[in-house]
């Protein structure tokens, strides 16, 4: 896009006309603001224009020929006729062309291409097809139905490549492109394969850019007139603005919102995994386990789950009598044996507000800080590294500041495939120059792009980290004035890291000593340098120290407070950072102010009105052992409510943490569907989708956006909201929360002020303007804070500290028995544990099977062919899965999803914890692999 | 096959820099050359090698047509015949080679016969290429041999020749000896060269002794324009792009693709240090860090003379070894376009870009570029040797300058004619043609190759120069001259240029990519529809992003205005 000067001004005539404009406004942009009518079919605003439909030609005179508008710029003196008989003639002549082309001669057409922007310009200028030109049209039967998220019609393709622009230069996928020439151009998915076999990975922009309808939805099609509702994505932190297009309470499509993170982009998932919300399992009735059903852990390794009939588990009941059930259990227990036989994990998944309730349930009404989420296997070593050395856990620059900075460097992430929104404007920032560093076991997607790519051995992050602190220390490449003005302990850290030579480290991290000092050399050189990472870094049992290094490497290099500079862990979850913020952790009441602080702990008990503990409480995995195996029997954990989290699939140890699971004495299960989690469950409570609630969630970027409700939930099933306030009550809660949405807004209000400053400027009624406002905000009036700690860190001084780290590979390193290194992760298609998306029927059909992922030589070595099967074992349990030979993969390594309950990733996983954060090792478990004849069975869920 | 042996295999063939993005087409012509087509898993494991997602190597892969993919590796290697059904092969009977060809038993999952647009050797028509093997005046019994015989290389040129010099030669007129027909003819070598005054005005400039400024003057003061077509003049070329902050590229356009041309090939095969001095002088004066030979696919013989002379060049010090790059084009008429050249040249689609900015501007790889046609340089050493008023000097009919007409179709001896700017065509044909072919009367021509247009015989004596046909709808282009006779339709010759532009579209814009389709099949009616033809020809003269589709309704236009009885009352 032209860059528009507001200050010089230039002046042309336009239509007969004189206007004045900004230097470098288009053609078309003018004309139009000054309300011209002009076709144009090939232009996309926010994108690169192409001018190649030639619809939008307008005269400038002493040009021989005439100009496309979109393109051309304003220059002094220009005289431009947009309506001349010239331009008439030939714009009139351009849309027969692509009427025919287009196949708009007069024959049916599907309502896509009935109502797309080529039908309408046709209709506008009143374009009949000509009869020699509906003679030429030749019929093409080339439509591609092969994926299930969208249909290809090339018969209606008029080459205009707005897809072709939205897939290689905006979402940067790298999947559609023109093969051929002249007349035989056409638009293909990679090497002309159909859109299932391509690598296609169905983010949809190319629909969403699509102006005739060739690219379109499979049945349904969106009407002008539907009804229509703004909200957010309900599944990864990017955060991504989307808009449901709902009929008869349904939602059939969803399209691309311009929100701050996003800009109309969207994944697979946001775009077309929305459907799980209708799935026909949806819980509708509040259920009690029935007498005679005891809790056997063992059902859940049952290859058809899916099919499981529930009812020789429980029986129906009423509202009433569930929520007596649920709150009474817990009461019962805590009434009995006091309030550490209590806990409550809470959801990264529903709003702030839910959020803030269910800690405030468990901390007032519970009685403890037993209170938790899935941060715990998330960021928490993360968050703990960063409250410890900065004073913040939340990122201190956002996403779309990678197009800020000269480099970008990446390590334990793989954003394509978990923030695939976040990885465009990554790919976006290196095609405009920002250079990338890679660091990871396997050969990522992003790592094509990079200049540096380290290809670490798995567990071994410490070493390298710390060799690249060394070079850049010895090397002098530090920036002197920011350790000294903005850095605590620099001395002693500089004499720790001598111990972590490149040469030393090479051997252990498996990276060359020359490539880990180019790599070093570059971020501490660049000018602006800024550091993403995810699961990789913080799921170890040295998570905490990772992330400890990677602030050092930051911290002397100064790459802070400046656009471009910092560090961002990235959240997965779309809510993670504002169910940590609202205080849903064990450790810290909103805001991370510690419960164990005085200060804190009087100010929310006179706040909340309530007596409060003021231990910290224990986290995910704690509470999940104290169950079997308490240190006594007052320590014992008997009563769990759980609300949107499914730890039977997503906790490490599956067999423990199931068995944990069922031999508590009262587990209460809040969720939409019946997860592995409530199978095991005393009372089930239905509960509603995003789209079911308004609400607010807060994202990687601090940006706290609004959902609101677009559809009911189903006849039966309630809001968490309300649920939450229902149990408060039977714990003789006095809450009052007023106004629409089971006073939502109240419930905003109220923790906006338990959060303090960082809100100040958010009230709930300027999220119903702005919908999206970032934090700190100061006051009402102001945006609020994309960079962070600008001129000082919020730590007790104000400034950062430096911690030094020893190298501790994993907890239990791979042997002879267990000779293989097991990293778990998540697919592009699937969420977590499943329960979504498996349920979503285009993300099922894409991605129906769980795959364990192996290198070639390593299958090689073993006899094991692509789609053989085999048996997985650890020291914690086993499972049978289908290999996929994928050279991505590190030798002596193996990728596992643990969205699959057919083959539960985590009955391989340990729960050796970080000590610091408290997080499992999900990205290193010894394993061992064989073949086997025994045929997995994989039967998903009912679609 | 698995991929780890495509990846041994594919370092082995390309060799040079899979990192380097613009050698994408050499290195797709290396795959080519090896199996006579592209495998699809060569093309993945290729782009995976370059940093590419495969969909860009397909794209650009099969844009040009002298690449074939195919889903699997070949048994054997593929061979493409390719027979031309330009106009003046046509006139010759390439047509019914063609047809023929293809109802011969061959191995049809071997051999493919295809038609295919002028290669650029009109004065032997009809041609047929056997894979790289030029077939001269073919018939079914040559080309048969030629295949039999496995004689798929292009024969080799020696430089043996001992002189050749295109100024004795215009200035022997009409008495200049014909220009041998013949594939492979020998080539002037450098020492040759050297011996006859060459590179001695380069030497000079780079040592100082002449000035830059001298011989930029010198050429903004001749009559010298751009040879390919576009009639810029070459002076003036030269003071724009060097008024633009380096560094500066030069793109040599050898893609003489215009049906009717063959010129640059016939000075190429003889006489490439006169080309390579021009070049040099340029590259010198203009202030150019390296430069680009863009050659036409088709140009097998040459293009393995400019590689044995830039070696000698190197050998002899002459030369920095990286200074001249040799890009092969593939396939693509459009890429005679400048700047879809440039874009070929840096490994993409040859779809020409919008201007403004103009190539002298921004071109290759966004650097201000100097952009000629292979002959505007062959004559810069003999016009800075001469002098501008030497050059000017020639010309008839009140223009100055001259011109390398190459003329085929209806007259007795076809070929390179040097000659006055400014000659009319019934002067060219008597003087230098030795006249209409025996039995032939001439009944109209195309003066500018396809682009243009086609004028009757009563208009026979229009000078031929830039800006003298434009009153008429046409204009001079390459100076490629096809003569018809009374045996010959104009609507037949409209027809086959405006399949060749349908086949040679980008098909970038819709005027384009629709109308040349459109306005072929509508001329195939016994009856033209004009009103229809005219809204076509309208719109893509109006609004097509480049000159092939502003330029390809030209002859239709020619035959309305002056043959229009062929056309509105069924064949003549």
């Amino acid at each position: 896009m032209a860059h528009v000067d507001t200050v010089n001004l230039v002046r042309f005539v336009l239509n007969g006309q004189e206007v004045d404009v900004p230097d470098g406004s288009t053609l078309l942009a003018v004309a139009r603001d000054q309300g011209c009518t002009i076709p144009a079919l090939c232009y996309r605003e926010g994108c690169r224009p192409d001018g190649n439909c030639r619809a939008c030609v307008v005269d400038i005179e002493n040009e021989r020929v005439l100009a496309p508008s979109c393109r051309r710029t304003v220059t002094e003196g220009m005289v431009v006729w947009t309506d001349s008989d010239r331009v008439q003639r030939s714009r009139k002549m351009v849309l027969n062309l692509l009427a025919m082309e287009g196949g708009r001669i007069g024959l049916p057409v599907n309502e896509a291409v009935a109502e797309s922007e080529l039908s309408q310009w046709l209709h506008t200028f009143g374009i009949q097809p000509s009869s020699y030109l509906s003679r030429l049209h030749q019929q093409s039967d080339a439509i591609d139905q092969s994926h299930p998220a969208f249909t290809f019609d090339a018969s209606t393709c008029i080459n205009c490549d707005r897809c072709v622009r939205a897939c290689q230069e905006e979402q940067v996928n790298g999947v559609i492109g023109v093969s051929g020439r002249g007349a035989d151009t056409q638009i293909i998915f990679g090497l002309d394969d159909r859109v299932i076999d391509s690598p296609c990975v169905a983010c949809g922009e190319c629909v969403q850019a699509c102006p005739t309808g060739a690219l379109r939805l499979p049945e349904m099609v969106v009407k002008q007139s539907q009804h229509k509702v703004d909200s957010v994505c309900p599944y990864c932190g990017v955060g991504c603005a989307l808009t449901f297009a709902v009929e008869a309470n349904q939602i059939i499509a969803v399209e691309g919102r311009d929100g701050p993170a996003n800009h109309q982009r969207l994944c697979v998932k946001g775009r077309f995994g929305f459907n799980y919300i209708a799935n026909p399992n949806r819980l509708t009735q509040p259920l009690i386990r029935r007498h005679d059903a005891p809790k056997n852990p063992e059902i859940l390794s049952q290859a058809d789950l899916g099919q499981f009939d529930w009812r020789t588990l429980f029986r129906e009941a009423t509202w009433e009598e569930a929520l007596d059930a649920a709150a009474g259990g817990l009461r019962r227990i805590r009434d009995q044996h006091g309030p550490n036989a209590l806990a409550g994990f809470g959801s990264a998944k529903c709003s702030n507000e839910e959020a803030y309730l269910f800690q405030k349930l468990v901390r007032t009404g519970f009685g403890s800080n037993h209170v938790d989420h899935c941060t715990r296997l998330c960021h928490a070593s993360s968050v703990a590294a960063l409250l410890e050395c900065i004073g913040s856990g939340a990122v201190s620059n956002q996403v779309q500041d990678v197009l800020h900075a000269d480099v970008a460097f990446l390590i334990g992430c793989n954003p394509t495939v978990n923030h695939p929104v976040a990885a465009t404007w990554m790919k976006n920032a290196i095609n405009q120059g920002t250079t990338l560093i890679v660091a990871d076991p396997r050969v990522t997607e992003i790592s094509r792009y990079a200049t540096d790519f380290l290809q670490i051995k798995p567990g071994s992050d410490i070493a390298l980290i710390n060799a690249m602190l060394y070079v850049i220390l010895n090397q002098k490449l530090v920036d002197q004035e920011f350790i000294e003005t903005r850095v605590d302990g620099f001395a002693e850290f500089k004499k720790h890291i001598q111990l972590f030579s490149p040469e030393m480290m090479a051997p252990i991290c498996g990276v060359p000593s020359e490539e880990i000092v180019s790599a070093a050399t570059r971020y501490a050189t660049a000018e602006r340098a800024m550091i993403f990472w995810g699961m990789g870094v913080s799921q170890h049992t040295h998570g905490t120290d990772n992330v400890r290094a990677l602030i050092a490497l930051a911290g002397i290099t100064g790459q802070f407070g400046r656009p471009g500079t910092g560090l961002h862990p990235l959240r997965g979850q779309n809510n993670v950072q504002g169910a940590s913020d609202a205080g849903l952790i064990p450790m810290m009441f909103p805001n991370y102010q510690p419960v164990t602080d005085p200060d804190a702990h009087d100010w929310f008990e006179t706040f909340w009105g309530h007596s409060l503990c003021s231990q910290a409480g224990l986290t995910v995995v704690e509470i999940m052992s104290r169950v079997e195996h308490p240190d006594s029997e007052k320590e014992r954990m008997r009563g769990l409510y759980v609300m949107g989290e499914n730890p039977a699939m997503s906790d490490p140890d599956l067999t423990h943490a199931r068995s944990a699971l069922a031999h508590l004495e009262h587990l209460v299960v809040q969720d939409i569907f019946l997860t592995e989690t409530a199978l095991l469950a005393d009372v089930v409570l239905p509960a509603s989708a995003w789209p079911e609630k308004t609400g607010t969630v807060t994202n990687t970027d601090r940006m706290v956006q609004l959902g609101r409700i677009a559809v009911q939930p189903p006849r039966g099933a309630q809001a968490d909201l309300w649920i939450i306030q229902q149990l408060a009550t039977r714990f003789d809660l006095n809450w009052c929360y007023t106004g629409e949405y089971h006073g939502v807004g109240a419930v905003f209000e109220e923790m906006r002020t338990a959060m303090g400053a960082p809100f100040s400027g958010i009230s709930w009624q300027r999220l119903q303007e702005e919908q999206s406002v970032v934090y700190p905000c100061a006051s009402e009036g102001e945006a609020g804070q994309g960079v962070v700690f600008i001129d000082r860190f919020p730590t007790a001084s104000g400034r950062m500290r430096l911690v030094p780290t020893e190298y501790k590979g994993p907890t239990v390193s791979v042997d002879p028995e267990y000779p293989m290194a097991m990293i778990t992760g998540r697919v592009l298609e699937h969420w977590h544990t499943g329960s979504m998306t498996r349920r979503a029927p285009v993300l099922h059909q894409i991605n129906p099977i769980p795959l364990i992922s192996m290198h070639p030589q390593d299958a090689e070595s073993m006899d094991i062919k692509n789609d053989d099967a085999v048996l997985i074992r650890s020291r914690q349990g086993e499972l049978a899965a289908q290999v996929r030979i994928d050279e991505a993969i590190a030798v002596g390594s193996l990728f596992m999803p643990f969205a699959f309950y057919e083959a539960a990733a985590n009955m391989l996983t340990s729960d050796a914890l970080d000590p610091t954060g408290k997080i499992p090792e999900f990205k290193h478990t010894p394993v061992s692999i064989e073949k086997t004849t025994m045929r997995p069975v994989c039967s998903g869920y009912s679609v | 096959m698995t991929k780890q042996t495509i990846r041994k295999h594919i370092r082995q063939i390309v060799g040079g820099d899979l990192k380097t993005v613009d050698l994408l087409i050499e290195h797709l012509h290396r795959i080519n050359d090896h199996f006579g087509c592209l495998p699809k898993p060569y093309l993945a494991v290729l782009a995976e090698l370059m940093g590419k997602a495969s969909v860009e190597v397909y794209e650009v892969a099969s844009f040009y047509h002298h690449f074939a993919i195919v889903d699997q590796v070949p048994v054997d290697q593929r061979v493409t015949i390719r027979v031309c059904t330009s106009t003046s092969c046509c006139l010759a009977g390439g047509e019914e080679l063609h047809r023929e060809l293809q109802k011969m038993p061959l191995d049809q999952k071997r051999f493919i016969v295809e038609g295919a647009p002028c290669v650029g050797r009109c004065e032997q028509a009809p041609v047929a290429v056997v894979q790289q093997n030029p077939i001269p005046f073919a018939s079914i019994e040559t080309v048969l041999r030629a295949i039999e015989n496995q004689q798929f290389t292009h024969p080799k040129a020696l430089p043996e020749r001992p002189h050749f010099c295109p100024v004795e030669i215009v200035e022997s007129a009409a008495g200049q000896a014909p220009i041998e027909l013949t594939t492979h003819p020998s080539w002037v070598g450098l020492s040759q060269y050297e011996k006859y005054g060459g590179y001695t005005r380069v030497d000079a400039i780079r040592n100082g002794s002449v000035r830059h400024e001298v011989v930029m003057d010198m050429l903004e003061s001749s009559a010298l324009r751009g040879l390919g077509g576009a009639g810029f003049p070459v002076g003036k070329k030269w003071r724009i792009v060097s008024s633009h902050a380096g560094p500066r590229y030069m793109a040599v356009n050898l893609d003489e693709g215009e049906p009717g041309t063959f010129k640059d090939r016939t000075f190429l095969e003889r006489d490439p240090h006169r080309f390579l001095e021009g070049m040099l002088i340029a590259q010198e004066v203009v202030g150019v860090n390296r430069c680009y030979i863009y050659i036409r696919d088709e140009y097998h013989g040459c293009r393995q003379i400019l590689q044995d002379a830039l070696t000698e060049l190197v050998e002899a010090k002459f030369i920095e070894a990286d200074l001249v790059q040799i890009r092969r084009g593939a396939g693509a008429y459009i890429c005679g376009e400048e700047s879809a050249m440039i874009e070929s040249i840096e490994g993409k689609r040859g779809e020409p870009r919008h201007r403004p900015p103009y190539v002298a501007e921004v071109g290759l790889f966004g650097r201000p570029t100097l952009v000629h046609n292979f002959e505007s340089l062959y004559w810069v050493r003999d016009i800075t040797q001469r002098g501008a008023d030497w050059f000017d000097a020639f010309g008839r009919h009140d223009r100055r300058g001259l011109r390398s007409f190459s003329v085929s179709g209806r007259v007795k001896s076809p070929g390179v004619k040097i000659a006055p700017a400014g000659i009319s065509v019934v002067e060219l044909i008597q003087e230098y043609c030795g006249g209409m072919t025996d039995g032939h009367t001439f009944y109209g021509y195309m003066p500018g190759g396809a682009s243009g247009g086609i004028l009757p015989a009563d208009l026979g004596s229009v000078p031929l120069d830039f800006d003298t046909l434009q009153p008429y709808g046409c204009f001079i282009g390459s100076a490629a001259v096809v003569v018809l006779s009374e045996a010959d339709r104009a609507r037949d010759a409209a027809l086959n240029v405006m399949q060749f532009f349908q086949h040679e579209s980008c098909g970038q814009c819709t005027p384009c990519r629709v109308g040349c389709g459109a306005s072929a099949q509508l001329m195939q009616d016994r009856t033209w529809d004009l009103k229809a033809l005219g809204d076509l020809g309208n719109v893509m003269r109006e609004t097509s992003i480049c000159g092939l589709g502003q330029a390809a309704p030209n002859a239709v236009a020619c035959v309305e205005r002056y043959f229009n009885s062929e056309v509105t009352n069924g064949p003549r």
